[in-house]
């Protein structure tokens, strides 16, 4: 189609980006040749999504600049960038779900005050559109009535109607079945043939491997290689990705597995959109020992740990645990879980583990506000809740020691040894751990770290849910990779290192043959 | 998610303070505009509703009933619940109590009527609650709606029920027949004497005391029981009421309940205290006045006390007004009920973001 | 029979347009993604503008103007605090009706001395019933007749409006680049924002024209179905509305005919005052009023049809970390 003008269609110089404390984009440097397929890879919160939606709109970098076809642009909202020629493709749709997907693909470009003459027009240049990418849709159907791989192609019409000469997709894949994925990556090659950039941003090894030219890996909001596609393999990159880091030693004895704890049987868990979110989940977990989950976060561990627990109900499968058997038709909530003697450190702690407006005294006993420790007759014991605080605060140097400071204005160390020492302290038998250490200064980092061995001593049976591979590594036993919804892999820790997991976490050894 | 510390008074003392004060600047432009002096008229006004013992009197009769109907909304905030019902809720409410004085009065001492009386308000008006909350609860029909929707049946039921049922026979007003003495609430100026306290006399009734345990209840309730534990965490976090193993469907309900009582309570105040008899309209706005006494006291039972003597001062006082200035309404209250509410309630936001910035920025 | 049906169903049409006003009216706001509690308020508002305006000036014309004015300087008000500040629209709601319940008592009381009330309207202070061509001639004609000269000639013209604006809005909503938008930012406004269009901006027109149909609602009240202002003469119309809006799901045309059926409902209660109904004996007119919110609750708790109002609606647009 057209002669691209200048050899990169879009330049980025010096992109940085700060929300509050969080350096979320840090001089960022990045070419994308015209006409080409650029990969985009890195970890969960690498900063992937904030930098795609700088150059879409939605947020103003700190400092940098953007050219598109060597001309500096100035975008400032999505509107400018839709100027540009700029179109993207967000990882949750941005579709009204009862709009038919013409109404949808014309809202923001409507051409005229009345619809009519608009839609018609609209509905002519869609029908070529759709011929030549070959995009296959039906433009009178109502969104919410398709399945989510032709929902995404509404999207890619949208932004293709729209005049995009560059088009961003971010995690493009995540909600698509193996079979749509491929249909998604015909789609875009077409794209590439008629002369479109296409930015595709992704954790998935195979993905950028299969369909990119060139990869640029990003890791802690910054970007740290650029590579011709060609001239690079999964090692590589998932090497870059995951970096090498520091190794945390923690010191531990051999585990002495005991008795099955907790059992997991062929769960699955479809959510209330009805994707499919958990798939025939099995696993045993033992007295004794540390099961560490490893897995680039969204593949499932957070739904793992809310079934577990009692948050949310699964949809088929059954949990064995204390001599119960938990099923869908008979389930059982996280207050009766915890009755079971299951602890739960939940991954987010101001979603989950915490009333942020409560006091510190009041937020220790969450989960167990029933508990007869903490209540008398009528009222709260509160004078056993505050002695109960100020021993845990002491014993487990939470600091400032102030039962009655409001949880939100804990560091986040300190907010977490709250959690922690709630869980811990009503002596489970199971024990579910979400990201430990997230957002927890070093210092506190090897405090909680040698808290969860001395469970393991205590016999305790724990599974642990993170997203540093090194965490993982250093307390676990056994590992189990979650790719998917699946568990795609287990390894003994002994035996694991940084670029088997990444590539376990990538899926690179089962995918070959078994999504096509 | 850090919260610079801004110090507890702002948001308890200064905030309300400047939104009153909005509100009274907003009406006193209302005034001014009709042409009178608004000084003159908050003069009046105070005088009226705190310079003789007569008007602390009916300052705190009206007080009485918006503690209740505020204590009602307030609980309903406190998890997350909106229940605008409160109007209807009373309504009801007094109907249980006029049914029950209307039964017993010629066969029971008071000591029997007073306790039945109270926990007829209550029921009735938890009763009155139920439907909504549960259809909240269990088929997730919007409380808000819901509640209105019962507002408008509370009022058709209770004129038929006055018309065709209850009213006195060969009058013509709907009221029923007036309750025999055993029934009535005694004033507090009469259960005040025996002690040797003298007041004047006025519409002050026992049901203030009722009003005084209820905050004291509900104050214990919110703050100091597992149940009030668990529905501040769900008013706060759901997220996190979900990990705690609460369940959300059943503290729903049982708040709303809970807050319908309260309500219903207004039943005892006006039917057996003041009324003697069932009568059409005696709830009078209160329960949407409930409104502006929960956010103007920050859905707290000290601050609902204040906030609803603060109104009450303002109902008597409003009548003193207009007596003395007849160009102005009592319906001048109303004007700044509604302010309170727009100021302190809808732009929230605007004020309170606006203060604690000021201090967060001084602080650093 | 034949006559009291006419005689019915025409004053249905009369009890209905002010429903029909304040109904399109909060269409307009819900769809936009603004919940309007202060339909009410602004009807209320509206009344009172309209007939001082036509008292003193002597316009029934210049008091619609006044009624227009007032009501979308409430509605400004309503998006003020639920568009820009992201107040809570029930709250703001509220605070709107209660602030014209006791605003238009005193003023009226200062500007008009009648307890309130707005002086008596005649003449062109009032809209008046216009006669169709052929009224009077196709009159005795059978059935078609009476039909004609009865139910369809001799309304004011307002009456005419509330049904004419039926179809137009409907036009408005599903036909027109604005309804596109509006519908959109009432379901999911991230969609809106990131085709580059501004979700406040087309909050803002929603409710300025949720305040004008409101302004014409209340006009009708007080110098067209009545003549002059009375105090808290909307009784509960705007709640009705709000109402007849859900019954209708939203769309413009089930929302005329719940509208219609409330109308008839409220037409028949009076008609019903004392009559004996053979074999069932006299119904309550209370049990006849209550319908319109019986039905309603029913319909919210999903036992007749299920109501599914805009996703988006009553909640405040922030941006979020995509």
């Amino acid at each position: 189609m057209n002669k691209p003008t200048h050899p990169y269609a879009i330049e980025l110089r010096g992109i940085s980006k700060r929300f509050g404390a969080v350096q979320a984009n840090k001089d960022i440097n990045l070419q994308v040749p015209a006409g080409t397929v650029h990969g985009i890879i890195g970890e969960n919160g690498a900063g992937k999504s904030t930098l795609m939606s700088i150059i879409y709109g939605f947020y103003e970098a700190d400092t940098g600049t953007i050219e598109v076809d060597g001309q500096e642009v100035n975008i400032r909202n999505s509107q400018d960038a839709i100027k540009a020629g700029i179109g993207m493709v967000h990882q949750h749709f941005m579709l009204v779900e009862n709009f038919t997907v013409l109404e949808n693909v014309v809202l923001g470009a409507e051409g005229g005050t009345i619809l009519k003459g608009g839609m018609d027009a609209a509905r002519k240049e869609l029908a070529r559109l759709e011929k030549e990418y070959s995009l296959d849709i039906d433009v009178d159907a109502v969104v919410e009535d398709l399945p989510v791989g032709l929902q995404q192609r509404v999207e890619i019409l949208k932004a293709l109607y729209r005049g995009a000469r560059i088009l961003i997709l971010d995690e493009p894949t995540g909600v698509l079945t193996p079979q749509e994925a491929d249909h998604l990556f015909r789609i875009l090659d077409a794209l590439k043939q008629q002369g479109v950039t296409v930015i595709l941003i992704t954790h998935k090894l195979r993905e950028i491997l299969a369909s990119t030219d060139n990869v640029s890996v990003m890791r802690l909001g910054q970007m740290v290689a650029h590579r011709e596609t060609a001239k690079t393999d999964k090692e590589e990159l998932a090497e870059l990705m995951v970096g090498k880091k520091v190794r945390l030693k923690v010191l531990k004895d051999e585990a002495e597995p005991g008795d099955v704890k907790l059992a997991a049987k062929n769960v699955s868990y479809v959510d209330s959109q009805g994707v499919t979110r958990l798939k025939n989940i099995n696993f045993e977990l033992r007295a004794g020992e540390v099961v560490g989950i490893a897995g680039v976060s969204g593949n499932g561990q957070s739904e793992l740990l809310n079934v577990l627990s009692g948050i949310t109900p699964m949809s088929s499968g059954e949990v064995h645990m204390a001599g119960e058997v938990i099923t869908p038709k008979s389930p059982k909530n996280a207050a009766q879980m915890r009755d079971l003697k299951m602890g739960h450190i939940p991954e987010d702690r101001h979603k989950m583990g915490l009333v942020t407006g409560f006091e510190a005294y009041e937020a220790a006993i969450l989960g167990y506000h029933n508990d007869p420790d903490y209540n008398g007759k009528i009222l709260l014991n509160r004078k056993a809740m505050l002695n109960e605080c100020n021993e845990r605060m002491e014993s487990w140097d939470v600091r400032p020691p102030n039962p009655h400071l409001k949880t939100a204005n804990f560091s986040g160390g300190n907010q977490q040894k709250i959690v922690i020492a709630r869980e811990v302290e009503k002596n489970p038998d199971v024990l579910l751990v979400g990201q430990p250490t997230r957002g927890v200064d070093i210092g506190a980092i090897e405090n909680i770290h040698e808290q969860i061995i001395k469970l393991r001593v205590a016999d305790k049976a724990i599974l642990l849910v993170s997203v540093e591979l090194d965490e993982i590594m250093a307390l676990s036993d056994r590992i189990l990779v979650m790719f998917d919804g699946e568990i795609v892999g287990e390894l003994p820790a002994s035996e694991a290192d940084e670029r088997t997991l990444g590539l376990m976490m990538a899926n690179a050894f089962n995918e070959e043959g078994a999504s096509e | 998610m850090k919260q610079a510390s801004v110090p507890v008074w702002v948001n308890v003392g200064l905030i309300p303070l400047i939104n009153i004060l909005l509100a009274f600047a907003v009406s006193g432009l209302v005034i001014l505009a009709i042409g009178e002096n608004p000084i003159e008229a908050a003069g009046y006004l105070i005088y009226g509703a705190f310079g003789y013992e007569e008007g602390i009197g009916y300052t705190l009769y009206y007080a009485t009933n918006l503690i209740f109907t505020g204590l009602a909304v307030s609980i309903a905030f406190k998890a997350g619940l909106f229940n605008i019902g409160g109007e209807g809720q009373a309504y009801i409410g007094g109907l249980g109590v006029g049914l029950l004085c209307l039964w017993l009065d010629s066969s029971m001492p008071f000591i029997v009527i007073l306790p039945l009386a109270v926990i007829a308000s209550a029921v009735f008006g938890a009763a009155w609650a139920y439907i909504p909350a549960y259809l909240q609860a269990r088929r997730g029909s919007h409380i808000v709606i819901t509640t209105i929707m019962f507002n408008f049946i509370a009022s058709s039921l209770m004129v038929y029920l006055l018309v065709n049922w209850l009213k006195e026979e060969g009058r013509m007003a709907a009221n029923s027949r007036t309750f025999a003495e055993n029934a009535w609430m005694p004033y507090m100026h009469e259960i005040l004497s025996p002690l040797g306290i003298n007041i004047s006399d006025s519409p002050l009734n026992g049901a203030f005391i009722l009003a005084l345990i209820c905050c004291a209840f509900i104050w214990g309730l919110i703050w100091h029981t597992r149940w009030g534990y668990q529905l501040r965490t769900l008013g706060t976090n759901a997220t996190a009421a979900q990990y705690a193993g609460i369940d959300n469907a059943k503290v729903t309900i049982w708040v709303m309940l809970i807050s319908g009582g309260l309500a219903g309570f207004v039943g005892i105040n006006e039917i057996m205290g003041v009324n003697h008899n069932l009568l059409l309209n005696f709830t009078a706005g209160y329960g949407f006045a409930g409104i502006a006494v929960s956010l103007m006291g920050r859905n707290h039972p000290i601050g609902i006390i204040l906030s609803a003597t603060l109104f009450g001062a303002l109902y008597q006082g409003g009548a003193e007004l207009a007596f003395e200035m007849p160009t102005i309404t009592p319906e001048i209250v109303v004007v700044i009920q509604g302010l309170v509410i727009l100021f302190s309630g809808a732009l929230e936001h605007m004020l309170k973001d606006r203060v604690e910035g000021l201090f967060i920025r001084k602080a650093a | 029979m034949f006559e009291t049906l006419i005689l019915i169903l025409d004053a249905t049409l009369r009890v209905s347009t002010p429903l029909i006003l304040a109904a399109l009216a909060g269409l307009f706001s819900e769809r936009a993604g603004i919940v309007d509690i202060g339909l009410e308020g602004k009807m209320l508002g509206g009344a009172f503008a309209a007939a001082a305006a036509a008292s003193v000036f002597g316009s029934a014309w210049i008091g619609l103007g006044f009624a227009i004015i007032a009501s979308v300087g409430l509605a400004l008000v309503h998006g003020f605090a639920c568009i820009t500040h992201r107040g809570d629209h029930i709250v703001s709601g509220v605070a709107i009706n209660t602030v014209v319940a006791g605003l238009t008592i005193t003023l009226g009381l200062d500007w008009f001395s009648m307890g309130g009330q707005t002086p008596a309207l005649s003449g062109d202070e009032r809209f008046f019933a216009i006669t169709l061509p052929f009224a009077d001639a196709l009159a005795d004609v059978p059935v078609i007749g009476l039909i004609y000269s009865e139910l369809i000639s001799g309304h004011n013209i307002l009456v005419y409006l509330a049904f004419a604006l039926v179809p137009a809005t409907y036009w408005v909503v599903f036909k027109t680049r604005f309804g596109l938008r509006l519908r959109a930012v009432g379901e999911n406004p991230h969609a809106v924002d990131t085709a580059g269009i501004s979700v406040a901006f087309i909050r803002y027109r929603a409710v300025i024209i949720c305040g004008v149909l409101c302004g014409i609602a209340g006009a009708y009240l007080s110098t067209a179905h009545n003549a002059g202002f009375l105090k808290d003469m909307s009784a509960g119309k705007g709640y009705m509305a709000l109402a007849a809006l859900i019954f209708g799901k939203w769309r413009p045309v089930p929302v005329m005919f719940a509208c219609l059926l409330f109308g008839f409902l409220d037409a028949v209660a009076v008609r019903m005052q004392g009559v004996v109904v053979p074999g069932i004996g006299e119904i309550p007119v209370q049990a006849i009023e209550v319908l319109p919110y019986v039905l309603t609750v029913l319909l919210l708790a999903g036992f007749i049809g299920k109501a599914v109002g805009p996703k988006a609606v009553g909640r405040p647009y922030v941006k979020e970390r995509a």
